[in-house]
């Protein structure tokens, strides 16, 4: 009786702290449009996963999106090529999947609905009408996997250049260049490409005039000093007065998640750390959790510890960053040598831990690199003593300027519905009002234990953005004083087969070093199962989502960065603002090009 | 021997200022190093001063390029037109009691025309460019430089009123009781906007704000027509800050040390002062940098012009 309330417990404290267990039965209006038509699919990340009919979609994500307490965010759409999966058998889906994952603010639960197309009728409507932040994630399927979505209101390449040839996601596309032949660019070639780039106002859904005037069309980017990296957007304008603007993304897309397919899981992980430059060990956080999730690796509450620690450190390194550059593209020039003087000496500290400073790749599955080195706990705090005091003296000197004031207030201002709307998530979604933190929310790798604030703000404008990540900079802070203070001891890697590197005993034991050999040479083989894990990112949520098919390679990683969705709000956020404007809301909205472009 | 003197001074100063010119900019890339805790030029020669013989070197051999698509003509001419205008400006500073180009009774007012005549190099520039970027910094430097003539001369009517005289000499006679600052603080402070307006420095620099319109009307400038454009934006600093000096602070006077030297180091303060506004204030946008200057400045401007007309007629000095 004892143990079985015991159990109870237990099993209630697990069920809240994995909130996002749903079931079918929970959601009676989605049931009874099914009707029975779907099929569930189990999945180890425990969110609800449902096949329905691709005539049923429409339906139901409407029915979703406007029910009660509402599946008010669609936190991801991607396709798969389901060709060549080894356990093609265990699922409906012969040729390709198509997969809404939805969120619910509200409920904190997720949602997952799988779509089957077939190669030959590989397309689908589009639900732009209904959700705008589709419209990106529609064309990214299209362009990567040529799913086309009836009745999208442009459905071009979105990654990749308008001229590029084939599908690059599907499985038949080769994944490395020396598959392919060598690139030469002729003057036929040439001739062509050029010609793609020329700038026609119609193509880009802009008018060229109207009865009263010329538009001005200004070509901001890709090499711009304010869009941070290569980002190109389409301004239409009377005089300074943007009447439209598109953003045009793709310059830095490497195919990270192509890339994923070809390498072992371990060796994927200095991958992620490049994904969104400036988080460093901060990507490699949700891909790491999803693989541990995936293969059921626990890790100890040392470890925990000191990833919370450093992605704590990196968030504030991205943060500083973003404050200074958003301070410098207002025309503050001196802020961000500050904050370059204050990054170097974290950087440091990062250094001295890991041996790298902007992408250490130091975790692994089951564990980190190495352990921590003496010393560091007097260096970390030695930094977070005196940094604080430091960042007042920046907050005075940037946020209660007036001039930076009566240039960042109301400037690119939207509320919790838009944002929502529009997927965005991070500082850009609290500043409006809504406090969605994951570390809150969903604590993950022991957050629950760390006593911090989410800090919020109303206003939802650029300064509120601003003013936010200062607030979540102290906030880090905090909790990595925590971590200081309550360090626990323990292995920093767990004895786990699939873990990396190696334990002692491979090298006394003949099995477990057949296992690290082929760990090393093959790659770990991790088991069959899809597994999607979000981490709140220095910049939103960052999800990785790995399906995999037991192989030593992950069958499809899809990465969810939160810079792809933010930047698609640009245009409703800049109509019939000025040029200076645009520069604020582009500063304000903290994003890197290669998290976008993956 | 009077003649040979005639021709030398203009040359020296000529020459000096220059000079000056060049060097400031190591002095404001050394200024705003410190400032921003970082060191700015300092190993070619000692503290670096030898860096603008360094990068003179450079920008004299870069390639003269003029774009293709640009109007050749007027895209050569327009540097000059600034490189020139400002020169002329300084013809009627008087450095010091002796060394004064040429003064006349209403040398004020040319200092107006001039700066006016200077807005057509940049709005030249801007057009023949042929470039976006460089139409919309012509666009705002020149919408910005007509509405900062406006209060300039404005603020400076209120040093003509107590001066009762539009010659730079008279105004510093008129000061040796007391400087201009202290009966005109207002109009010193109007002057002041106005100045780092004219010579588009920050954080009036919106005709070349970098994070938004690039390099704004100078975009498509390179090799020496670019260092033109960068010269003179340094002359004209030096010259609004010698205008400063002469008008609100006494000129050339002072005590113990020789003129020059009082009149250079009120000046390199200004300059200094200019380079310190840089370091640190953001800048405002253009919209509301014309509604600042048309609805307070202006307002203000005439205020002060009022202000100083009562007192004069009424106390009288």
């Amino acid at each position: 009786m004892n143990i079985n309330t015991k159990a109870m417990s237990l099993h209630k404290i697990q069920s809240e702290k994995n909130p996002q267990t749903l079931s079918l039965a929970m959601l009676p209006e989605l049931d009874s449009l099914l009707r029975g038509s779907s099929q569930q699919q189990t999945c180890v990340d425990q969110i609800l996963t449902l096949w329905i009919d691709k005539t049923l979609l429409i339906p139901a994500l409407k029915l979703l999106k406007g029910m009660q307490q509402p599946f008010d965010l669609l936190f991801d759409l991607y396709a798969v090529d389901e060709r060549l999966r080894l356990d093609k058998n265990t699922i409906p889906a012969k040729d390709f999947t198509l997969i809404y994952q939805l969120m619910s603010v509200s409920r904190n639960q997720d949602i997952r609905l799988k779509v089957a197309l077939p190669q030959d009728q590989a397309h689908i409507s589009t639900i732009t009408g209904f959700w705008p932040s589709a419209n990106w994630y529609e064309r990214e399927a299209w362009d990567l996997f040529g799913i086309v979505f009836d009745d999208h209101p442009n459905l071009y390449r979105l990654l990749l250049p308008p001229t590029f040839k084939g599908h690059p996601l599907r499985k038949e596309f080769p994944g490395r260049a020396t598959e392919t032949e060598p690139f030469s660019l002729d003057d036929e070639r040439l001739a062509i490409e050029q010609e793609a780039l020329k700038f026609d106002p119609k193509r880009w859904g802009m008018e060229e005039n109207n009865k009263n005037n010329d538009y001005m069309f200004l070509n901001l980017g890709p090499n711009h000093p304010s869009v941070h990296g290569v980002f190109r957007i389409a301004l239409q304008l009377n005089g300074e007065h943007i009447i439209n603007s598109v953003p045009d993304i793709g310059f830095h897309h490497r195919g990270a998640e192509k890339i994923a397919e070809r390498q072992t899981w371990h060796g994927f992980i200095p991958y992620t750390d490049r994904i969104d430059y400036l988080g460093g060990v901060m990507n490699n956080f949700p891909y790491i959790l999803a693989i541990e999730q995936l293969a059921n690796i626990q890790v100890s509450e040392r470890v925990k510890c000191i990833r919370i620690m450093l992605a704590e450190c990196f968030r504030i390194l991205s943060h500083m960053l973003f404050f200074g550059t958003f301070a410098q593209d207002v025309g503050q020039l001196s802020p961000i040598f500050y904050l370059f003087i204050d990054r170097e000496k974290l950087f440091g500290i990062i250094e001295a831990i890991t041996g790298a400073r902007m992408h250490p790749s130091w975790f692994r599955i089951g564990g980190l690199a190495q352990d921590l080195p003496q010393g560091w706990d007097r260096m970390m705090q030695e930094f977070i003593d005196e940094f604080p005091k430091k960042l007042d003296e920046y907050e005075v000197m940037v946020m209660h300027n007036s001039i930076l004031k009566r240039r960042a207030v109301g400037i690119g201002k939207y509320n919790t519905q838009e944002a929502l709307d529009w997927n965005i998530t991070g500082a850009g979604l609290r500043a409006t009002g809504l406090n969605l933190d994951l570390r809150k929310t969903r604590p993950y790798s022991g957050y629950e234990n760390y006593e911090f604030e989410v800090p919020t703000a109303n206003n939802g404008d650029a300064y509120d953005r601003c003013q936010l990540r200062i607030d979540e900079m102290r906030q880090s802070v905090k909790i990595i004083q925590q971590c200081i203070n309550n360090m626990p001891q323990g292995d920093f890697k767990t004895d786990h087969p699939l873990t990396t590197p190696p334990n002692q005993r491979s090298k006394q034991d003949i099995e477990t070093l057949i296992q690290h050999f082929l760990n090393v040479s093959w790659g770990p083989v991790m088991p069959k199962g899809e597994s999607c894990f979000a981490v709140e990112a220095t910049k939103g949520i960052n999800a990785y989502t790995l399906i995999s098919d037991g192989s030593n390679t992950s069958y499809r990683t899809r990465i969810r960065t939160p810079s792809f969705a933010h930047l698609q709000m640009i245009p409703k956020m800049a109509k019939g603002l000025m040029v200076a404007d645009l520069i604020v809301i582009l500063a304000s909205i903290d994003f890197v090009m290669a998290d976008v472009d993956r | 021997m009077i003649e040979l003197t005639s021709l030398l001074t203009p040359l020296a100063i000529l020459i000096v200022l220059l000079l000056a010119a060049a060097w400031s900019t190591w002095l404001e890339r050394r200024l705003l190093g410190i400032w921003q805790d970082r060191l700015g030029p300092n190993r070619v020669g000692p503290f670096g001063l030898f860096q603008v013989i360094a990068d003179m070197i450079k920008i004299f051999t870069k390639d003269d390029w003029i774009p293709p698509f640009a109007d050749k003509a007027l895209f050569v001419i327009a540097p000059m037109i600034l490189m020139i205008m400002t020169l002329l400006g300084f013809a009627i500073i008087p450095f010091s009691p002796d060394i004064q180009i040429t003064e006349f009774d209403n040398a004020l007012l040319f200092v107006l025309a001039l700066s006016s005549l200077s807005v057509y190099s940049i709005m030249l520039a801007g057009f023949s460019s042929n470039s976006k970027y460089a139409l919309l910094g012509a666009l705002r430097t020149t919408a910005q430089m007509l509405s900062y003539e406006v209060f300039m001369g404005l603020a400076l009517m209120g040093v003509v009123v107590i001066a009762g005289s539009f010659s730079l000499n008279d105004i510093v006679h008129a000061q040796s009781q007391y400087w201009f600052i202290l009966s005109q603080p207002l109009g010193f402070l109007l002057f002041l906007f106005a100045g780092v307006a004219e010579s588009h420095r920050a954080p009036f620099d919106l005709p070349e704000a970098e994070t938004e319109i690039v390099a704004g009307f100078h975009t498509e400038y390179a090799s020496m027509k670019f260092g033109m454009f960068f010269i003179g934006e340094y002359l004209g600093v030096i010259f609004i800050s010698a205008l400063i000096t002469t008008l609100y602070f006494g000129g050339w006077q002072g005590p113990f040390l020789p003129p020059i030297v009082w009149f250079t180091l009120k000046t390199v303060f200004f300059v200094m002062f200019f380079i310190l506004l840089r370091a640190a204030i953001p800048r405002p946008r253009y919209d509301q940098l014309m509604s600042f200057g048309w609805s307070i400045l202006l307002p203000l401007a005439l205020l002060n012009l009022l202000l100083t007309a009562v007192w004069k007629l009424t106390i009288g000095v």
